[in-house]
């Protein structure tokens, strides 16, 4: 093959670059994962032009999914403009040339990575999660053998284990982001690192949920209305973080905060890491004076 | 601070003209052509296409060139690319025996037919820097006597399998999986295992067998046959019904002769360890050959006690695409976690020290 022609092809890649075999492939698994909620479905995952554990598996979802009307957002801790998110949303804009937005509401697909947005999502709206490691047994199990068959039996007893020696330990549950989640009274699943403060809001949305992790090849899916539960205990029931401040933008008090240092005497301020809920809280004040 | 505020986008735009830059050095000496990589760099080329697993010197070139000479970084481009290329179908088993040989080696007989064959390697020679090489203008002369010529070279292995000394593999004629189409899942077959294998980091697989020469799942090889050469490749395609010639690879093939298993009412036989790359590559060869036996202890009922012998951790953990990738995506920011973990580790000294709080837990309501 000469050099000319594949760099021909360079600039006439698929739509969303994945040909359409491949996405079929996913779209398939994708069926499969909204069927059986909070199961992982193996995927003969691609590799993708972006290297492992920055996103490849939600880029492939992303793709799969993504149709020439949608509106795509992209968020890296919550915010539209870290580099990773940048360099995603640039991909997907380069490859399938679709409209973005930063709007929470008015994205019919979100790519995140670490949070969900604080705005509630609505009815329509599809999150695609990028996940790096999807087994929740994982750091209490390495044999992928050993947990596929845990899970086939329900037997999670040793993840109730780890939580109470948390407790006997340290006096609390030490887990604070991919926190795992019980789905639909079922499969016990990692909802993805995001911050355990985002937990409550997968149980019974509206939007679908897709988690995608291209290294490990699988993937799996909340639908909507679907039941999420963080694992517990009576007596150390499931609780969220809370700040005391309040974000030194907005001023907002009930969103997930990014502590920073801003001087070298380690002087802190707290902002929202979801900056289009932050602008957004910010213009509605705005407006109301 | 690396997010950037609004300013991400201009940021990378800077980064990678920085990197062209770097790339390219001082741009008063000439730039280096991706031929001359070809040419020059061979092994780094044979390399990057056997892990990049896309046998093309031109493109591993390029990729060595657009790398910066980063070998891991121009795998990552060729596997990248190769993943955008159609599957047409599948050549028809390599016959190593009719390889085009430029070096056949065995450690087992001293003699055998077809003979010993050097051909280029760094083995003997003195690993002195070469000064000479300072100065350009290198002519390598080879005077080449025409009336040699190379006697038939059967496979080693073959001349033991003759003999019943060596356990056959047997073709069950099973389809064989493409993993790179589909996800592995465990137990993998051989098949499954050889390809990963064939694609896994040169110094992973070499660090895991070096472990079973250690004693971490002892194997008792000996290199059995070394070759290296041109090759055909042939594929059959349906609508033609008759195979065709797609033109010539070079390879590099190890096959290690190891412990024999037996007893029990069966003859006692030597066991193999297979290992094959792209291009002049013979210590990716043999590692690979080392581990693929050791991934056989299991089908030999050997006691699986070393890293190497355990499928999962070596399939999981060889591919170099995929380490790279998980190990440099922490640089990537986690800020959010590493809050969600400030308050949480917050908390949990609160008890001991008297601090003032940034944080406190309500129950969900």
């Amino acid at each position: 093959m000469s050099l000319q022609h594949s760099v021909a092809q360079a600039q006439g890649y698929n739509f969303a670059y994945l040909d359409e075999q491949t996405k079929r492939m996913i779209r398939r698994a994708l069926l499969k994962a909204v069927a059986i909620p909070g199961y992982q479905v193996p995927f003969g995952g691609r590799e993708m032009p972006l290297p492992y554990g920055w996103g490849t598996g939600g880029m492939q979802l992303t793709a799969a999914i993504l149709g020439h009307d949608d509106v795509l957002k992209v968020i890296d801790q919550g915010a539209d403009d870290t580099t990773n998110a940048v360099s995603i949303r640039r991909f997907f804009a380069r490859t399938a040339n679709v409209a973005t937005t930063t709007r929470t509401p008015e994205a019919t697909v979100i790519q995140t990575r670490h949070r969900i947005p604080e705005t509630p999502l609505s009815h329509g709206q599809i999150m695609v999660y990028q996940v790096p490691i999807p087994e929740p047994l994982r750091f209490i199990e390495p044999s992928e053998n050993e947990t596929r068959t845990m899970h086939a039996l329900g037997d999670y007893g040793v993840m109730h284990v780890k939580l109470y020696e948390d407790i006997a330990t340290f006096g609390h549950i030490a887990t604070a982001y991919a926190y795992p989640v019980t789905v639909d009274d079922h499969y016990v699943m990692d909802p993805s690192p995001i911050p355990k403060f985002d937990n409550p809001k997968l149980d019974m949305s509206p939007a679908l949920m897709l988690f995608g992790a291209g290294r490990e090849k699988r993937l799996y899916a909340v639908p909507p209305y679907t039941k999420v539960e963080s694992l517990d205990f009576e007596d150390h029931p499931f609780a969220i973080q809370r700040w005391e401040q309040r974000c030194a933008l907005c001023g907002s008090g009930d969103s997930f905060l990014d502590e920073l240092i801003v001087d070298d005497r380690g002087t802190k301020r707290f902002v929202c890491s979801d900056t289009d809920y932050c602008t957004q809280h910010l213009s509605e004040q705005e407006a109301g004076q | 601070m690396y997010v950037a505020v609004k300013g991400g986008e201009q940021a990378i735009d800077n980064a990678h003209r920085l990197l062209a830059k770097k790339r390219r050095g001082d741009t008063g000496l000439a730039e280096l052509s991706v031929e001359q990589i070809r040419q020059q760099l061979p092994l780094a080329v044979a390399r990057v296409m056997g892990e990049g697993s896309l046998y093309d010197e031109e493109l591993a070139a390029l990729a060595i060139k657009q790398a910066a000479g980063d070998l891991l970084e121009a795998i990552f481009l060729l596997r990248a690319y190769r993943t955008t290329l159609p599957r047409f179908g599948h050549s028809l088993p390599l016959d190593t025996a009719d390889m085009h040989l430029s070096r056949r080696i065995s450690a087992t007989f001293k003699d055998l037919p077809g003979g010993q064959l050097l051909g280029p390697t760094f083995d003997y020679t003195h690993r002195l820097l070469d000064f000479a090489l300072l100065a350009e203008g290198e002519q390598p002369q080879l005077h080449v006597d025409p009336a040699t010529h190379l006697d038939s070279c059967p496979r080693v292995l073959d001349l033991l399998g003759n003999e019943g000394l060596m356990t056959a593999e047997t073709d069950r004629g099973e389809p064989v999986a493409d993993i790179t189409r589909e996800p592995l899942e465990f137990p993998a077959n051989r098949a499954q295992r050889l390809q990963a294998l064939a694609r896994g980091d040169e110094g992973f697989l070499l660090a895991l067998g070096y472990s079973t020469q250690r004693g971490y799942g002892r194997n008792h090889p000996f290199a059995g046959e070394i070759r290296i050469g041109e090759l055909e490749v042939w594929i059959e395609p349906g609508e033609l019904g008759f195979p065709v010639c797609l033109g010539e690879i070079e390879v590099s093939e190890c096959e290690m002769v190891n412990q024999f298993v037996g007893g029990q009412g069966r003859d006692a036989q030597f066991t193999r360890g297979y290992g094959l790359a792209f291009g002049y590559a013979e210590r990716k060869a043999m590692a690979m050959a080392l581990v693929d036996r050791a991934l056989r202890a299991e089908e030999y009922a050997e006691e699986i006690q070393g890293p190497a012998q355990q499928e999962e951790f070596v399939l999981m953990h060889c591919d170099n695409v995929e380490a790279g990738g998980f190990v440099s995506h922490l640089k990537l920011p986690h800020y959010v976690d590493f809050q969600a973990e400030l308050e949480l580790i917050r908390k949990l000294r609160r008890p001991a020290a008297d601090a003032p709080q940034t944080a406190h837990e309500e129950a969900r309501a």
